[in-house]
């Protein structure tokens, strides 16, 4: 029994990043009395990203201010079964976020829709190369809606977030400049594409050469001022270099704090509860209906939230975690299959080439966004033939910077001195004349990568830590190879001085030390089947119907793209399914 | 006979009843609109207050006073007030049991409030406020400075209790204009200069210094006439209007007091209201002829090159740059351009040198719910730096103005609250 009990609410949202704010936002006009819990401190673009105070890669890039502190929660990791996990106690392959805003603050701001093949990956894979081409472990599943019937919800986060990019395909029409491979879009993106680097240049001239199809990365970057459908003014990106791990102190960077917070913060029904942990949800006797939250404020008092509505929108790890400490649905067995809380983990695959060239080559890596990037999509998911290549899946590949920074970005080859002198010269030489081509990789759910509570390790409050059984297998460590000989074939027609191979081998292992990507998706998956899924295509719990989960726990399976895109518009689409229909008549959203 | 007689006189009452809680209705919500025009909230309702409660705090040279309870409530606000004691008060100054009121409440404007819109405002005060039971907070004003007889003279002297007049040969809407900016708008109490009794110097158009600009609390509120350099010379109507409706336009963004006047007043005020403001504003003849400042690329390239030589340059990149560009052109509806800004080039530049030490949020509104954020720079820039940016900015790009020195920086800094701890 909880110290203090809190009055009733029509809503409580545990999370307040991305898709918490959108809920809070989307559901807050309806006049229902919304509570947002989230475990960290507020957040704000002033103070809290003022200029030049955000502008410290120390205190936010190396120490992780805008992070989790993983001494009083993480996951524990092992690749399989066998093995013992252990406590993931300094941050480096995936970043969970921490206070208002959460990984939306922090963010290198790509967006992306998904392709149709994305999103219909068994169905497609299927009919194409036939059943036996899917691995018998993998457990891959198409997505419960179809991509037009999620169109208008992309087109409005784009427009949340005054996206900027390039069209490729307007109503089926092809638009040079922009991706030929992109699924059908109503319109055009909001705001003008980003300025193509120098990098971005050498690599698209190689591209094109090589009969391939470069365009710049779609972002969350806005180009141009912007009012959003919220009527919230976004501000025009000035390149500084500090996207990722970082707060925007220009309003130009797609977050909550900079696209939905000022819209939000007149309604009087809505109230923000920061550093509010939730430790559990609530149900009935019959475990069949919610009640509400558990949470420990900041005093360290245990406190009850009761609500008509639950909704996590906590990271991807968190909501899975909290479905298994409630006790929401049945978690998964990887022996026998049966159960679904915990199924389809997934973390991206990346690989990179580091390219130097002489003194005549200026690649001014500081004046960068998150997504100044030139990208090819002529190898992902299903827009090339799979039928020789023996894997499912595939990676985009593009020539990226994101910024100059002097701890992190600071590149220089593998052979140079790491300290004294010789590391001075090697980054006078090197600093501003290497570039990066570098891919991002789908991959596909495995019977033996999941998630389950640890038998062993606990939080602070004492409840177990989220444990993670996760290892490459061979069908994306054959998808990267395949695709490093594809970037080194366009880095060799770039005709560097000098570059350095950067991809994982057959024989390669997971590794949580590197940051390699922090795009972890799956554990409460999507889809039309409960024996396969958690909730259905509206996010609702199979089990408590007046449970809602959002994000990329969501998601069957991880594609190459950034999953911001998809996390936004099905948290959208949810919202409009909790506003029109299911307020009217409270009950499951799809009959099983 | 007798029967017939009492149904009519019943069914008499009953019509007079309802056509007067009609009335009342429309007049509650003229009165409604009337307040949010003249701001009366900005003074009245404290942060975090109950609306229309008081208790905001005010500094003036001999000591703060607070701002009164105007809610309905009988004991602490103005619910016994009738409608004369209401006008006594708003247009005259003197409170109902006869002291004078401070002139931190603008009646020397309000005086010009029409007799229908002065009914509609106390018909709001009166039914459509909530009555908030809250203690009026004595002034901080040191006996025998806090005794009010005085201030009769003060009013005697300086005070016109004239309603406003039409003036010949102008149109009904410069007549609407005029009325709004010298009556309820008190543009003047801030926008004017104030004389030796800390009165205003003009209350009209017809008199020498009115909205010339005015410096008031560290801020200095720029000249409202045509005055090419530091005036609205290169604002056109629209650019005022949109202004006064989201605090910002191609050539600016409010900052100090005015972004609160424009969050809790000028937002609300119909298109026609802001139009008819805009057009008497356009008409005020220029009060300094400067000329508006030519272009210059000088500044630009020598950022462009480099060169931070000039005092202030490299300050300017450092701290400023980035969101208002080495060109000084900020980026459009986001943040302000400097060059050719007549905001910085005012002969006082206590404005400059106050968004400089301490930002400045832009006025929130149901069109603009943003609030972009100037940080503060005053826990960075010492008062020499302050000084050398601010000239830098107000001599840059063709920008002329007057020089800022450092100890003009640190009378302002010394009216800052301490810098909390981080």
């Amino acid at each position: 029994m909880a110290a203090v009990k809190k009055a009733p609410v029509d809503v409580v949202i545990v999370g307040f990043g991305w898709t918490g704010s959108l809920m809070a936002m989307e559901l807050a006009s309806s006049g229902l009395n919304i509570v947002a819990l989230e475990r960290g401190e507020n957040r704000d673009t002033y103070p809290d990203f003022s200029y030049p105070r955000i502008a410290d890669e120390l205190t936010y890039g190396i120490r992780l201010k805008l992070f989790q502190n993983a001494s009083k929660e993480t996951v524990t990791v092992r690749h399989t079964t066998q093995e013992t996990a252990l406590p993931y106690r300094r941050f480096g392959s995936f970043l969970p976020g921490d206070g208002v805003g959460g990984a939306g603050t922090h963010w290198n701001g790509q967006l992306w829709r998904p392709l149709e093949a994305d999103l219909k990956m068994r169905s497609t894979v299927i009919e194409k190369y036939g059943a036996d081409f899917i691995p018998k472990d993998m457990t891959v599943q198409d997505y419960p809606f179809t991509y037009d019937e999620m169109e208008p919800y992309f087109d409005k986060f784009e427009k949340i977030c005054g996206a900027a990019g390039q069209v490729g395909n307007l109503n089926g029409e092809k638009v040079e400049g922009g991706n030929p491979f992109e699924s059908p879009r109503k319109n055009g993106y909001p705001t003008k594409p980003l300025e193509t680097l120098y990098a971005g240049e050498l690599f698209s001239k190689a591209a094109k050469q090589l009969g391939y199809h470069p365009f710049e990365c779609p972002a969350a970057n806005c180009t141009e001022a912007w009012t959003n459908p919220y009527n919230v003014q976004l501000g025009v990106c000035n390149y500084c270099g500090y996207c990722e791990r970082f707060g925007c102190f220009n309003y130009s960077k797609g977050s909550p704090q900079s696209c939905v917070i000022p819209a939000l913060k007149p309604f009087s029904n809505f109230e923000l509860r920061t550093q509010a942990h939730v430790i559990r949800v609530n149900t009935d006797s019959s475990g069949k209906k919610a009640t509400g939250v558990t949470y420990i404020d900041a005093q360290g008092n245990e406190v009850e939230q009761p609500a008509d509505l639950v909704i996590l929108s906590a990271f991807q790890l968190h909501n899975v975690r909290l479905l298994l400490l409630s006790k929401i649905g049945k978690p998964y067995d990887p022996q026998t299959g049966d159960g679904v809380v915990g199924r389809n983990y997934a973390y991206q695959m990346t690989g990179g080439i580091k390219l130097f060239y002489d003194n005549d080559n200026w690649f001014n890596p500081f004046a960068a966004t998150g997504a100044t990037s030139t990208v090819i999509d002529d190898f992902n998911a299903e827009n090339f033939d799979h039928s020789k290549v023996g894997f499912v899946g595939g990676a985009t590949i593009s020539a990226a910077f994101s910024g100059g920074r002097p701890i992190q970005q600071m590149g220089i080859p593998k052979d140079a001195p790491r300290w004294g002198s010789g590391w001075k010269q090697a980054i006078k030489d090197n600093y501003l004349h290497n570039m990066n081509v570098g891919s991002s990789g789908s991959v596909m759910p495995y019977k033996q990568c999941y998630l389950d509570l640890d038998p062993t390790y606990r939080d602070i409050y004492g409840q177990p830590l989220l444990r993670m059984t996760f290892d490459w297998q061979q069908n994306e460590l054959k998808m990267t190879n395949f695709i490093k000989d594809k970037a080194e074939e366009i880095v060799k027609v770039m005709n560097p001085k000098h570059y350095e191979v950067g991809f994982k081998t057959l024989n390669s292992h997971y590794d949580v030390r590197p940051y390699q990507s922090t795009h972890t998706t799956g554990g409460a998956v999507m889809g039309d089947d409960p024996r396969t899924s958690v909730v259905n295509k509206f996010l609702q719990s199979w089990d408590v119907p007046n449970v809602f989960v959002t994000g990329a726990c969501c998601f069957p399976q991880n594609l190459a793209y950034n999953p911001t895109g998809i996390v936004c518009a099905t948290a959208l689409f949810a919202a409009d399914a909790i506003r029109n229909r299911y307020l009217a008549n409270p009950g499951p959203l799809v009959q099983a | 006979m007798v029967k017939f007689s009492t149904l009519f006189f019943a069914l008499s009452g009953a019509l007079i009843s309802h056509a007067a809680s009609a009335a009342t209705d429309a007049s509650v919500k003229q009165g409604e609109y009337l307040a949010k025009a003249g701001d009366c909230a900005a003074c009245h309702t404290a942060a975090g207050g109950q609306p229309f409660a008081g208790g905001l705090k005010m500094s003036t040279p001999i000591g703060a006073i607070y701002s009164t309870n105007i809610t309905p409530d009988k004991t602490h606000g103005i619910g016994d007030y009738s409608y004369d004691d209401f006008v006594k008060a708003v247009r005259g100054g003197v409170a109902k049991e006869g002291s004078s009121l401070y002139p931190a409440m603008p009646y020397p404007s309000y005086a010009k409030i029409s007799d229908s819109d002065m009914h509609a405002l106390y018909d709001y005060f009166m039914q459509g406020v909530k009555p908030v039971s809250q203690e009026n907070h004595k002034s901080d004003i040191p006996w025998p400075l806090s005794m009010r007889w005085p201030l009769a003279f003060w009013r005697w002297t300086f005070a016109d209790d004239s309603t406003y007049a039409p003036v010949a040969g102008q149109s009904a809407q410069w007549q609407r204009g005029a009325y709004l900016v010298q009556g309820l708008g008190h543009c003047g109490s801030c926008h004017t200069p104030r004389g030796i009794g800390f009165q205003e110097k003009a209350m009209d158009q017809n008199s020498k210094g009115y909205l010339t600009g005015g410096t008031l609390e560290g801020w200095h509120a720029p000249d409202l006439t045509a005055s090419p350099a530091a005036g609205l010379g290169s604002w056109s109507e629209q650019d005022i209007a949109l202004f006064l409706k989201t605090g910002a336009n191609k050539q600016g963004a409010a900052f100090g007091s005015m972004t609160d006047v424009i969050a809790h007043s000028t937002q609300y005020l119909s298109d026609e209201d802001l139009n008819a403001i805009a057009v008497y504003l356009k008409s005020l003849p220029a009060a300094d002829n400067t000329a508006a400042p030519q272009a210059s690329d000088a500044t630009s390239q020598a950022l462009f090159k480099g060169d931070v030589s000039q005092p202030g340059a490299q300050v300017y990149v450092d701290n400023c740059a980035a969101c208002h560009r080495t060109d000084g052109k900020g980026y459009a509806s986001t943040f302000p351009a400097l060059a050719h800004n007549p905001a910085l080039l005012s002969e006082d530049p206590s404005s400059v040198i106050s968004v400089i030490l301490k930002g400045g949020q832009r006025a929130i509104t149901q069109q603009a719910p943003t609030g972009f954020t100037m940080p503060d720079f005053a826990w960075r820039l010492d008062d020499q730096q302050v000084a050398d940016v601010a000239n830098f900015i107000r001599n840059g790009w063709g920008n002329k103005a007057a020089p800022v020195t450092a100890d003009q920086v640190k009378k302002i800094r010394a009216t800052l609250p301490p810098a909390p701890q981080k």
